[in-house]
């Protein structure tokens, strides 16, 4: 019923980094990945700034085969799904199909193929829209092609829930594995910087509109003034811990807890959701405040929700009662690619005994947080906590913990 | 765009192919393919039904479903698009 699972296998495409170890490197390295938009011209709307996964050719990762029927974000998946799987030492053909599920998360699905699709449909005529137009921009494509690809037939899904979904999909997977499947591949990574997915974000309007990619995304900061999107996140292998054990393998660290809450309705003067999501994460690790090493925090650098933000992880750990870091403020939000990518991180920490910063900020004392800003703070990790919001009210908390 | 009256070719359908859905690995387009299955070179139902559309569009025809779901080879197909001209030259 409650079997261990653990983190077998990691695959990173951020936009300070393809890979693992490219992603690291870059995030201790306090190198960012922002800066003007290259995929259009973002020169006709009020944000002009976002995260960009670099140097990703698709024909060098994928067959021929896949490229007319997948959008960016789905190629990014299924060469992160690939990388994860190798790191993992999984070779998907040699397991039994049933014992392998995929359940990712989504926040837009593939919008610029869809964008490209819809103005065929407009400009020429349904007779012009690809056929393939009918998943390659659904929510669950990812989650599709990673089993097609890999030939896992276990239970699969896509979860949905803006940002938070990065780690409701992972709570999924664990689930599933508890259930009885050795072995879920899990995680998110959302592309949408197409102009379609530029207007949906921006009509959500919490985008910075400043120019400086330094400037530009600063959670916790007095001059907070909205985030920068971007592009990519994280593919984990997720696995019974019996099942990894016995076939030798390696572990990056076990998912510990988990909890998820929804805010109140606005204007009900109920107290917002987050801490209560952090409080059921660690009751459901069964661990105390005082064992958490380092919070990765949502940073939603928009004022009212860092105060809600800062107040709820100060309730439970107390004024400036634990590290916190937001290393998105090198990446930009990544929608549902956010939070795996931070649990990638916190994997890694854990790994390295060290918490990489958050970069351009400079925290304001009021929050009371120990924010690591500029570089990385050596710390015997063994316990990492994991938040993401997404719009609407959606609050999850995973606690990640070191192995053994 | 192609005259209705025009031949349809196997060089067409390898290039039609191609743009509509790849190749798959370890499948040469360019060999003898005119009597291999499309399910055994890497095309499924919906790969078939993008290559429908686009010559469709390219050749100015309307072909049945049918034409599709009968058409198992590139042979069958290129036949069966044959005879559409064919009858819209007649």
């Amino acid at each position: 019923m409650t079997a261990t699972v653990l983190v077998t296998g990691l695959g990173v495409a951020a936009p300070n980094g393809l890979g693992t170890q490219d992603y690291w490197e870059a995030v201790c390295g306090g190198k960012s990945g922002i800066g003007r938009i290259t995929r259009f011209d973002p020169a006709p709307y009020p944000s002009r700034l976002a995260g960009e996964v670099p140097g990703f050719v698709a024909e060098d990762h994928l067959p021929g085969r896949l490229l007319p029927q997948t959008d960016r974000m789905t190629r990014l998946a299924l060469a992160a799904a690939d990388w994860a799987l190798a790191d993992a030492g999984i070779r998907p053909q040699e397991q039994p199909a049933f014992d392998m599920g995929v359940v990712t998360a989504s926040s837009s699905g593939g919008f610029e193929f869809g964008q490209n699709e819809l103005r065929k449909l407009w400009a020429q005529g349904s007779r012009y829209v690809s056929a393939y137009q009918s998943f390659a921009w659904f929510y669950a494509v990812n989650s599709g092609q990673i089993s097609i690809r890999n030939g896992m037939k276990g239970p699969s899904g896509v979860v949905v829930s803006d940002q938070a979904g990065g780690l409701d999909a992972v709570a999924q997977a664990r689930r599933q594995i508890r259930k009885g499947t050795p072995l879920v591949v899990s995680g998110a990574i959302d592309a949408s910087l197409c102009p379609w997915g530029w207007v949906a974000q921006l009509a959500g309007g919490r985008l910075s509109r400043s120019e400086e990619p330094a400037r530009a995304y600063l959670p916790f900061d007095a001059e907070a003034a909205g985030h920068v999107p971007g592009e990519g996140g994280a593919i984990l292998v997720l696995e019974d811990a019996a099942a990894a054990r016995e076939r030798g393998a390696k572990a990056y660290g076990r998912v510990a807890g988990y909890g998820a809450t929804m805010d109140p309705k606005p204007g009900s003067g109920r107290a917002p959701g987050l801490g209560k999501a952090i409080e059921l994460a660690l009751a459901d690790a069964g661990m105390s405040p005082s064992e958490v090493d380092v919070v990765f925090a949502d940073a939603a650098a928009v004022p009212e929700h860092d105060q809600t933000e800062a107040a709820a992880i100060n309730t439970v750990f107390g004024f400036r009662g634990v590290p916190v870091t937001a290393p998105k403020t090198m990446t930009g939000r990544l929608s549902s690619g956010a939070a795996p990518l931070d649990l990638a991180s916190a994997f890694l920490a854990i790994g390295n005994g060290l918490i990489p910063p958050t970069i351009n900020v400079e925290p304001m004392t009021a929050y009371g947080l120990d924010l690591v800003t500029d570089r990385p703070r050596a710390v015997d990790v063994r316990t990492a906590l994991v938040l993401a919001r997404g719009h609407g009210g959606f609050n999850s908390a995973m606690v990640v913990t070191a192995a053994d | 765009m192609h005259m209705s009256g025009s031949v349809f070719t196997l060089d067409d359908l390898r290039r039609i192919l191609l743009e509509s859905a790849g190749a798959e690995e370890g499948t040469d387009l360019g060999d003898d393919i005119l009597d291999k299955k499309f399910g055994d070179l890497g095309y499924e139902s919906l790969a078939l039904l993008e290559t429908g559309g686009r010559i469709e569009r390219g050749w100015n025809i309307t072909l049945d479903d049918s034409v599709l779901d009968d058409s198992t080879t590139p042979r069958a197909l290129i036949e069966a698009v044959n005879a559409h001209l064919a009858a819209q030259a007649a």
